[in-house]
């Protein structure tokens, strides 16, 4: 037993696959008498299936013909392989627009979220003997245990009121509710930078704003980054609410739209399908190249959340 | 904890902080977030409470009703129902997410092959959409599950689950914990990992056996990780929307409205002010929630 430990650990040390220090632990579950433990592959092969099976069904209709779709086997193979859905759901969705609306919501939330949640957070941090910063940061901490069906119908119609039931309303609504998560997180990693580093900066002659840019947001990168991987999950993903606030269906982000093929054409599974696939797509694309960032970004947001 | 105080040089920034003004840059960086947020969500709050006290239709006249929204709402029989479904939905979902994330974390971690790939493809329900991909198991459930039902001979399952209003909530739990997992699993993979290695050594030469070292050191060592991912999913899950929209409706009925769901239909049914006072009572039991987590998690991960 003992002496197989080494090699196990070597191969662990090899391999870092998070950045979070996969070399801390050894093999623990049954080894039997090789390094790689193939029942534990097997069964989580078997398990990736879940994931797999709904994700192949999704194409695999995507890119069945009319005819072949309609007998409703969701396993068989395309074939022939057809691009009708695609060319179908491309225009009765609109998916050009429902795109441009969904990166505009998405880029507008993350970026909002950041930037405001990043100020914030610098002044409370450097004014928390200040009641007005220090009160304020419990005041934004509160709208944690606000769930956004509680204040919905208000938002609907003040949104209504003030011209904002569009998704300019949608971008400030989510960045609003993102808040607290994010304002916890940069207070908290603010708190760790030695205030030594601003001073030299400030001797130098930096105002505040300078430093803030030039120092303080920088450091902050990581953390930016947990932010924005939450909201961008969080603003992509969003059916809720810009479902209930824009009013303008012509304007509905892309995961909204999809909502056509449950009213109208919901016999046309190769057309639905196809329209699925293009609004996950973006996502699980942008995914599979900075996965090791998301992973430790909501790793990270979690925990210290 | 303070954080000025300490610099004895530099002329102009000591002197600044010894007399405790606050440059107004300070005040630029929050003033603005705190007034868009209190437009956003504390007005909208008010409101919502407010009227909870009217007989409000969501516009038009409206007069005060002191507390009978209140007293109707815990005599109704609708509310309860999406109540008991909301939190039986909750704790299911809660328990099955826990143990398929962490039992998943366990292999993910231990030495296999394919690691990378294998969690790569784990995580992959976490950047899909909750409504898309309710759609496409709308689809299984409806077509697929029944024909494989029939194929096998289980009767319960040669009609769509979705159409079933005792059954119904159990593809809402499945769908839901589809997305849900990814989540936890990257937290008990944390946790998991931080676990020194060398602990496990020993529990082997003293002659531990797997399932052992599993449950008697894994375990009570992840146990921090459990309370928040518990915590953290129980509260997402009572909100639940998306994925009910994307199955049922809320239906057969309304075998599966939740919470949510019936403060959102307010608006159509016409009894804006009741839904609000249903929406405060919501609101207390997330706060009771919260400050549950608050008391259970403190000193784990506080601030800082």
């Amino acid at each position: 037993m003992t002496a197989l430990n080494q090699p196990a650990l070597a191969v662990e040390q090899a391999e870092l696959s998070l950045p979070a220090a996969d070399r801390s632990r050894p093999r623990f579950r049954r080894v039997g008498m090789e390094r790689v433990n193939w029942s534990t592959t097997t069964i989580l092969v078997l398990c990736s299936l879940t994931v797999l099976l709904p994700l192949y069904v999704t194409i695999s209709m995507a890119l069945k013909s009319g005819t072949q779709v309609v007998d409703g086997n969701a396993f068989s193979f395309p074939s022939p392989i057809s691009f009708d859905g695609f060319v179908q759901a491309w225009t009765l969705t609109k998916f050009p627009v429902g795109l441009a609306i969904s990166l505009l919501v998405t880029a507008g939330t993350v970026v909002a979220t950041i930037i405001l949640a990043a100020f914030a957070s610098y002044a409370i941090a450097r004014n928390w003997d200040r009641k007005l910063f220090r009160y304020s940061f419990f005041y934004l901490l509160a709208a944690m245990f606000i769930p956004f069906p509680v204040v919905a119908l208000p938002q609907i119609q003040l949104t209504g009121r003030v011209g904002l039931d569009n998704p300019v309303g949608v971008i400030i609504l989510a960045t609003m509710f993102q808040l607290s998560f994010s304002v916890l997180l940069f207070t908290a990693f603010l708190r760790s930078i030695p205030l030594e580093l601003e001073e030299s900066a400030r001797i130098d002659g930096a105002t505040t704003w300078q430093t803030f840019w030039q120092l303080i947001f920088p450091l902050l990168a990581p953390m930016s980054a947990t932010v924005g991987i939450f909201a961008f999950l969080y603003a992509w993903n969003d059916f809720m609410m810009p479902s209930l606030i824009i009013s303008d269906p012509a304007l509905q982000t892309l995961p909204v739209r999809q909502n056509l093929f449950q009213t109208q054409f919901s016999n046309n599974y190769n057309v639905a399908f196809a329209s699925y696939l293009m609004a996950m797509a973006p996502a699980i694309v942008a995914y599979l190249f900075t996965q090791r960032w998301v992973m430790a970004g909501v790793t990270q947001g979690a925990i210290k959340g | 904890m303070t954080t000025t105080t300490t610099i004895v040089t530099g002329g102009k920034a000591a002197a600044r902080r010894s007399t405790r003004r606050v440059e107004p840059i300070y005040y630029f960086f929050l003033l603005p977030t705190l007034v868009l947020f209190t437009l956003a969500i504390t007005v909208p709050g008010i409101i919502g409470i407010f009227f909870s006290f009217t007989d409000s239709i969501g516009l038009g006249e409206w007069s005060f009703t002191g507390l009978t929204n209140y007293i109707a709402i815990f005599s109704d029989p609708a509310i309860l129902q999406s109540y008991l479904f909301t939190f039986g939905f909750s704790v299911a979902t809660v328990i099955v997410v826990n143990v398929a994330a962490f039992l998943l974390a366990v292999g993910l971690t231990a030495q296999i092959r394919f690691k990378k790939a294998l969690r790569t493809v784990f995580v992959i329900p976490m950047v899909i959409s909750g409504i898309i991909i309710a759609y496409v198991f709308n689809f299984l459930f409806s077509n697929s599950v029944p024909e494989a039902g029939a194929a096998l001979g289980i009767p319960w399952l040669e009609t769509s689950l979705l159409a079933n209003p005792d059954l119904a909530w159990v593809a809402i739990v499945i769908v839901t914990a589809w997305q849900a997992i990814p989540g936890t699993l990257l937290i008990y993979i944390a946790g998991l990992l931080s676990v020194p290695g060398d602990v496990y050594e020993a529990a082997g030469l003293d002659g531990a056996s797997k399932t052992q070292q599993l449950l008697r050191i894994t375990l009570p060592l992840v146990a921090g990780y459990v309370v928040i991912n518990v915590i953290l999913g129980f509260k997402g899950f009572l909100n639940a929307y998306d994925i009910i929209v994307g199955l049922t409706g809320g239906g057969p009925g309304t075998a599966t409205r939740s919470v949510a769901m019936s403060i959102i239909l307010g608006f159509n049914g016409g009894d804006y002010a009741y839904q609000m006072a249903n929406a405060a009572l919501f609101f207390i039991v997330a706060i009771v929630i919260s400050l549950l987590q608050l008391s259970l998690t403190r000193g784990r991960n506080t601030l800082s």
